[in-house]
């Protein structure tokens, strides 16, 4: 269990890598000028890319932000047993469903 | 309190400041996701809180949230490269490139912020 969740945070580590680097670069590019919303949906709204962009982003961050979330509790609180399998699926959920709704808020 | 061993590598640091960094990343998420979400919902409340972010105290906290990312991508680079790449002697030159590639990201994002 512990072993395949670690082998998960890694994986989605990987995945996320090139998609941070892109979303650091995006935003000190963006913010030149400072942001507006009509700015920010011009980009987003309609286009297939950046849905796909960051729809996959926000799936990956939901897995890895939980399983963090889980170590460090696991870890440095010593949560344990349900408890911490609750919190961390509700985390992820949260994460999840939060993170698609503001994808679809900005590209549809 | 004293100081084990252990805590006194430098890559405790490290360590350190990746669950640190990652732990703040994650608190920031939801509320960066409801911002985002207005749009759906009131997209004049999303002008108004991107207007709020002018503030300076918060273009301070954005500052800092995007030195957390830089420094949290950049040390998660190091940290699979140390997992699933060949050891090297370079460990140490790694994480202090990744702070300092980080506090780079950080000041291109002031530059361009004021």
């Amino acid at each position: 269990m512990e072993t395949r969740l670690y082998l998960l945070q890694r994986i989605s580590a990987m995945v996320m890598a090139p998609l941070v680097l892109a979303h650091l670069g995006l935003m000190i590019y963006a913010i030149q000028g400072g942001l507006t919303a009509a700015e920010i949906l011009s980009r987003t709204r309609g286009s297939f890319w950046w849905a796909a962009f960051y729809g996959l982003f926000v799936v990956v961050v939901s897995i890895h932000g939980s399983l963090g979330l889980r170590a460090i509790l696991r870890e440095e609180l010593k949560v344990t047993g349900p408890a911490l399998a609750v919190i961390a699926w509700g985390a992820g959920l949260g994460l999840l469903i939060l993170g698609l709704r503001a994808v679809m808020a900005v590209v549809i | 309190m004293m100081i084990r061993p252990h805590q006194k590598h430098s890559l405790w640091l490290a360590y350190k400041l990746h669950r640190l960094s990652g732990l703040v990343l994650v608190l920031f998420l939801p509320a960066h996701f409801y911002v985002l979400g207005l749009a759906l919902t009131d997209a004049s409340a999303l002008d108004g809180f991107l207007k709020w972010t002018g503030n300076p105290l918060v273009k301070i906290a954005e500052i800092g949230l995007v030195f957390l990312l830089a420094v949290h991508i950049f040390g998660g680079l190091r940290l699979l490269a140390l997992e699933f790449l060949p050891w090297s002697d370079q460990q140490k030159t790694w994480a202090a490139m990744a702070v300092a590639v980080s506090f780079f990201m950080a000041v291109a994002f002031l530059m361009n912020a004021i």
